[in-house]
């Protein structure tokens, strides 16, 4: 007797299911459970120390998933199959029946406890048995199937699919078997009477319900770690040797796995069932596991196998009990989550999930984002946008600092500069950092936003590398409506202040003031080329802020340093050149860090602009952008506007590492499910569905005017997004710090008056009252204001 | 547009039928403007006609025919350039009773006659003479673009058509250099097979290309390499005669901004739009000095027209010809009323074509706009002007205009 009286009653239509959902799970390995791979196989080779060598990555990285990241089993593992493999007992194990073998197998080459307490135990059916677990069974074993998880002493005849596949099957069967399940229960509830007085004095059972609960915990409150309101559920919590460092991978499923891998840390109860075991069970049986593990933490392992079938019917008291367990189970199941009854729906709708096996949404963690933004100990973050006239050094000055702060190492500028001598444009390179379009190099000139990021001790900045020609204002717009400050970027070599201050150093101070940037670091760049000339230094600074503070800016938000882009003086290092001695005031980046981002719009609904649309192999449709307010997760549900398409976040990721959740002021990517690339475009808005963007063709706005209003043809620019559109009227002329009325139907609005006018644009776009826009018309910026 | 031989121009008077025969696709466009509500339209027709045996069986035939219809609407279809006439039959024939409807589809090469309800107004024989005109030159093709859109449009003396918009993303910076260049390659290869698709180009004609920045330049570029890479002289020649222009956006209103730029008023000073245009921009520039010469709106142009304010030496009336299109006559004839009125002072009336750039500037302020010869301020009603302009401005100004 053997297998193939498993096989013989296997159910197929079960084994189909599990096998489609098993693909399922496995053809999406997701960003997170690749995380813990990685950081698993680094905790493996930290363990294995110099044996290391003797493994490959693939085979830590195998048997990670394997034993669910579970470092220590898989050192186990490692250990017995690669470096120390057991001669000859490993394969008569095998062969033999297991339940027989624990009785009478010869002492197999001895492992030696590695890692922990536990391993005693694993070791024991190997050596030296004691009698009272001689006869031990595990009840709710899955005869087909065998152990999951895997302790080092019990070796599997199961391949790595089947143990999966049975947990899942467990799952999937749990409330379809509703009949199997409670006779079988009642087995269990009947048997693990006996059992009681037995827990008490065994530590290892009660280290194994420790084990279930921390599992669960840990599922539940994922990589963050939560502050628990439940201390009683603290209490529960033995400490255990085993603790895995990562956290498995969430879900339900993987939970019952985890659990079930939990279950073989207990070494002795760890036996393959022999094959009398699986004859007596059936396969029906297994059926009960993932219920038990729900119901109680009763320790009916030790049950001996031939007591089971005289219980073959649950007797009245049995239901009963069973009804109340299970009862009680749920909510001990719930409490570790942080929202009891939405966790409840997402464990339900999870199941379903599974049955879907073309593709499962993704799931959502249901966490409270804002308490976890709270929580998290993360550097603060901020973004910057670098903006002046054009060939006032912008992009150069952003690659001399990423250099010399180490984001770029001096090689890469090296052969960017190589290449950039052989076009003959040498002084170039440091920009080629940031511009790598091949007409930017091909021009010399910023085409398009540069995004770029660097960590001081205390903040996280991204850069904006704004472009500074006139024709490209609408890229730079996109840029200023992502950034918290900005750096105004001077020229101060002779003339090109002067025409600057004509050209775009005045139009982008305007701009960024009615993005809502009031924070302003005035960079006086290129005074090298000037001697360091103090007089020419206080010349620009004294018409700068004239013009910045008549534009708005409050004088404490302006600041003004000499810098040279070029050779870095006073970017990250204070200068050197003794010329420019008489500047004693901080450097850029010591002024960065002191400016302090502006509030975030943390509670309101959801919104963020996408700013670009890509594919990655995460996902088809990629999007990044900042999120202007609100938060998400992963999971989440969005409405991508104005195509009103629904999508789901797959994941995420916020600079570059993939992340569980993003909160406002944040630039982030989603990965998005669920949609077709033609709904998403660069400048749409991704809302919550609850609480959607409209989208408006006519709108009305008080607008600032800085060249002459009438009824007119204008751009409308939003960040990314821009449409083409006209000003129908002027509805009314306002005064300028009241907001009253001054006159009603003006036929003109003169610059620097503030008037409210109606807006038509040729289609519908998502807009909503509060947002900033910016009209433009014929190239110039003629209006900036806020919707109505 | 002919007029049949037996007619001249100067001869029609009010109650004349005018017989037209259409030999271009802008003809129609012509008629469009000349048919209105009210009139009686004589044209081929072809209609489906059942007819009943006296056993019962109905038999479904096309007749053509000769109808005479009172217009109830017209539609125009300015991408295929095709008018649409509906009205009821006035004159029975053997298939048709008085009072059926039909709907006339004018067609190439097939005469029409027009009666004007109320005659021949001064603005319909404007329309008419410009209709008969011989003088035309050929359409010029602007296609104004920025990264990621394009539009090709065909600007004719009266219209600009929009033939096509091109779409298509192109990768930000995010992504590597090369998927941005292999974007911007695509968005031209786009480009430039719609133009070759909706443009003709076998007569040489002159080609606009706009842009920000350096796209238009690039598609100029990327023209020439194809058509030598495809060996098409014709390609070749096109991308060689075409004229870059600077503009702000890659929308259709930069069209504005493109028939300013030096270039174009170079080669086609002499052209209609460009003088619609250029009046609008001397509109614009009175507004912003805002010195009470300048007004738009129904109301304030009609009293200043009533009062003799739109007079000679600068005075211009600027109306929108849908104005006189598919409005109920007493609202058409106060208008022409208006026209001739100006007229009459001195004035010079412009009825700008609605389907120009300079027509959709004229109509976001109402359609209605008026250059006056002295300045008045008081013509918006609600408030009083806060007038800074005075005396000599109307001097100064006199002699900008025209």
């Amino acid at each position: 007797m053997s297998r193939h009286q498993a096989v013989r009653n296997m159910d197929w239509h079960d084994a189909l299911d599990e096998d489609q959902a098993y693909d399922s799970q496995e053809d999406e390995l997701s960003a997170e459970d690749r995380a813990y791979l990685t950081q698993g196989t680094l905790d493996v080779q930290a363990a294995l120390g110099v044996e290391a060598s003797k493994v490959t990555v693939a085979q830590i990285e195998e048997s990670l998933w394997y034993y669910y990241f579970d470092t220590n089993k898989t050192v186990d593992y490692l250990v017995k199959k690669f470096i120390n493999p057991p001669q000859k007992a490993a394969p008569a194990v095998k062969k033999s029946d297991g339940y027989l073998l624990q009785k009478d197998c010869p002492a197999a080459a001895p492992i030696k406890p590695r890692q922990s307490f536990s391993h005693l135990f694993k070791d024991l059916p190997w050596g030296n048995i004691p009698k009272d677990r001689e006869t031990v069974f595990i009840a709710p074993q899955m005869p087909r199937m065998g152990l999951l998880g895997g302790s080092s002493s019990a070796p599997s005849k199961m391949s790595k699919l089947q143990q999966l596949a049975a947990a899942r099957k467990k799952k999937a069967d749990e409330r379809a078997a509703q009949e199997k399940f409670e006779e079988t229960r009642t087995q269990m509830t009947e048997l693990s009477v006996k059992e009681e007085s037995r827990t008490k004095e065994n530590i290892p059972i009660a280290g194994q319900f420790g084990k279930r609960l921390k599992t669960s915990e840990l599922t539940a409150e994922g990589r963050k770690p939560l502050t628990f309101d439940d201390p009683e559920r603290l209490g529960h919590r033995q400490p255990s040797p085993q603790e895995p460092p990562q956290s498995p991978p969430q879900g339900l499923e993987t939970k019952s796995i985890a659990v079930a891998g939990a279950e073989d840390t207990v070494a002795v109860e760890k036996a393959e069932p022999s094959a009398f075991a699986q004859t007596l069970f059936g396969p029906g049986l297994d059926r009960s596991i993932p219920k038990l593990q729900d119901l109680s933490p009763m320790p009916y392992t030790g049950l001996p196998p031939s007591a089971l079938e005289a219980f073959s019917k649950p007797s009245p008291d049995d239901v009963v009990l069973a009804a109340q367990a299970k009862a009680g189970k749920k909510t001990a199941v719930v409490q570790p989550k942080k929202k009891g009854a939405s966790s409840a729906d997402a464990v339900t709708s999870d199941i379903k999930g599974l049955k879907l096996e073309d593709a499962p949404l993704p799931k959502s963690r249901n966490l409270d984002v804002l308490l976890e933004f709270e929580n998290s100990k993360s550097k603060k973050t901020a973004s910057f946008v670098v903006v002046g006239h054009v060939d006032a050094g912008k992009s150069t000055m952003m690659g001399r600092l990423l250099l010399d702060l180490g984001v770029v190492d001096q090689r890469t500028v090296d052969k960017l500069r190589q290449e950039a001598t052989n076009i003959g444009k040498s002084s170039f390179a440091l920009a080629w950092v940031l511009d790598q379009r091949s007409e930017e190099r091909a021009r010399g000139v910023t085409i398009d936003i540069a995004t770029n990021r660097f960590e001081t001790d205390t903040t996280a900045f991204t850069i904006l590398d704004a472009p500074g020609h006139r024709d490209f204002i609408p890229n730079m717009i996109a840029g200023a409506s992502q950034a918290d400050f900005a750096i105004l970027v001077i020229d101060a070599s002779t003339g090109a202040f002067e025409s600057g201050l004509k050209g775009q150093t005045r139009e982008h101070s305007l701009l960024i003031r009615s993005m809502g940037v009031s924070r302003i670091l005035v960079a006086v760049n290129k005074l090298d080329m000037v001697g360091w000339s103090q007089e020419r230094f206080d010349e620009i600074k004294n018409q700068v802020s004239g013009f910045l503070s008549a534009t708005g800016f409050q004088v404490k938000n302006i600041t003004f340093i000499p810098v040279s882009g070029l050779h870095g003086d006073n970017l990250v290092r204070k200068s050197t050149d003794p010329a420019a001695a008489w500047y004693t005031g901080a450097t850029l980046v010591d002024e960065l860090e002191n400016s302090e981002p502006s509030v975030r719009a943390l509670a309101k609904p959801l919104r963020m602009t996408i700013s670009e649309v890509f594919r990655t192999p995460q996902s088809q449709v990629s999007v990044s952008g900042r999120l202007d307010a609100g938060s998400l997760q992963m999971g989440d549900a969005l409405l991508i506007q104005p195509s009103g398409e629904k999508a789901y976040v797959k994941s995420l990721q916020v600079d570059e590492a993939p992340v569980d959740w993003a909160v406002a002021g944040q630039n982030a990517v989603l990965h998005l499910s669920n949609i077709d690339p033609i709904h998403v475009r660069v400048g749409d808005i991704i809302c919550d569905p609850t609480k959607p963007i409209q989208c408006l063709d006519t709108f009305s706005m008080k607008a600032l005017a800085f060249e002459f209003l009438m009824p007119m043809q204008v751009d409308v620019h939003r960040g990314r997004m821009h449409a083409a559109g006209r000003i129908e009227e002027l509805t009314a002329l306002l005064d300028k710090v009241t907001g009253a009325v001054v006159k009603k139907k003006p036929k003109i609005a003169k610059p620097a008056t503030v008037a409210r006018i109606v807006v038509k644009l040729g289609s519908k776009v998502p807009l909503e009252a509060g947002q900033r826009v910016v009209l433009r018309s014929g190239g110039e910026t003629v209006a900036a204001g806020l919707l109505e | 547009m002919r007029l049949s031989k037996k007619q001249t121009l100067e001869a029609i008077d009010a109650d004349t039928g005018v017989a037209l025969m259409p030999t271009e696709p802008e003809d129609m466009w012509h008629a469009h403007n000349l048919i209105a509500i009210g009139d009686i339209v004589k044209a081929h027709a072809i209609r489906k006609v059942n007819t009943e045996s006296v056993t019962g069986s109905v038999k479904t035939e096309r007749v053509h025919t000769d109808l005479v219809v009172n217009v109830t609407s017209t539609f125009f279809d300015p991408a295929a350039s095709s008018l649409h006439v509906s009205g009821t039959v006035t004159n029975e024939n053997a298939y048709v009773n008085i009072g059926q409807y039909h709907t006339l589809d004018l067609e190439l090469n097939r005469p029409f006659t027009i009666w004007k309800q109320d005659g021949w107004d001064s603005v319909a024989l404007q329309t008419l003479r410009e209709a008969v005109d011989d003088e035309k030159a050929d359409a010029t093709v602007a296609i104004v673009m920025h990264e990621g859109l394009a539009n090709i449009c065909l600007i004719t003396d009266f219209q600009t058509i929009i033939k096509q918009r091109v779409e298509s993303s192109i990768p930000k910076k995010r992504s590597s250099a090369k998927d941005t260049a292999g974007g911007l390659a695509a968005f031209y290869e786009k480009t430039l097979a719609t133009l070759i698709r909706t443009v003709d180009m076998n007569n040489p004609r002159p080609m606009l290309l706009a842009s920000p920045g350096f796209v238009a330049q690039d598609f100029r570029a990327y023209m020439q390499s194809e058509g030598a890479r495809r060996a098409d002289k014709r390609l070749q020649r096109v991308a060689k005669n075409a004229v870059v222009v600077h503009s702000s956006t890659g929308y259709v209103h930069s069209l504005n901004e493109i028939l300013k730029s030096p270039e174009v008023q170079a080669t086609m000073r002499d052209k209609r739009f460009t003088n619609e245009s250029r009046l609008m921009d001397q509109f614009y520039d009175r507004l912003r000095k805002d010195d009470g010469r300048a007004w738009y709106g129904v109301k304030p142009v009609e009293k200043a027209v009533a009062e003799g304010a739109v007079g000679p030496g600068g005075g211009v009336l600027l109306i929108n010809n849908s104005f006189f299109r598919s409005l109920d006559v007493p609202t058409r004839k106060k208008y022409v009323a208006l026209v001739d009125k100006v007229k009459e002072d001195g004035g010079e009336a412009k009825v700008l074509s609605s389907d120009h750039e300079s027509g959709q500037r004229l109509d976001t302020l109402g359609g209605i706009a008026c250059i006056l010869t002295y300045p008045v301020f008081d013509l918006d009603e609600d408030e009083d002007e806060e007038g800074e302009g005075d005396a000599e401005g109307a001097a100064g100004g006199a002699a900008a205009v025209i």
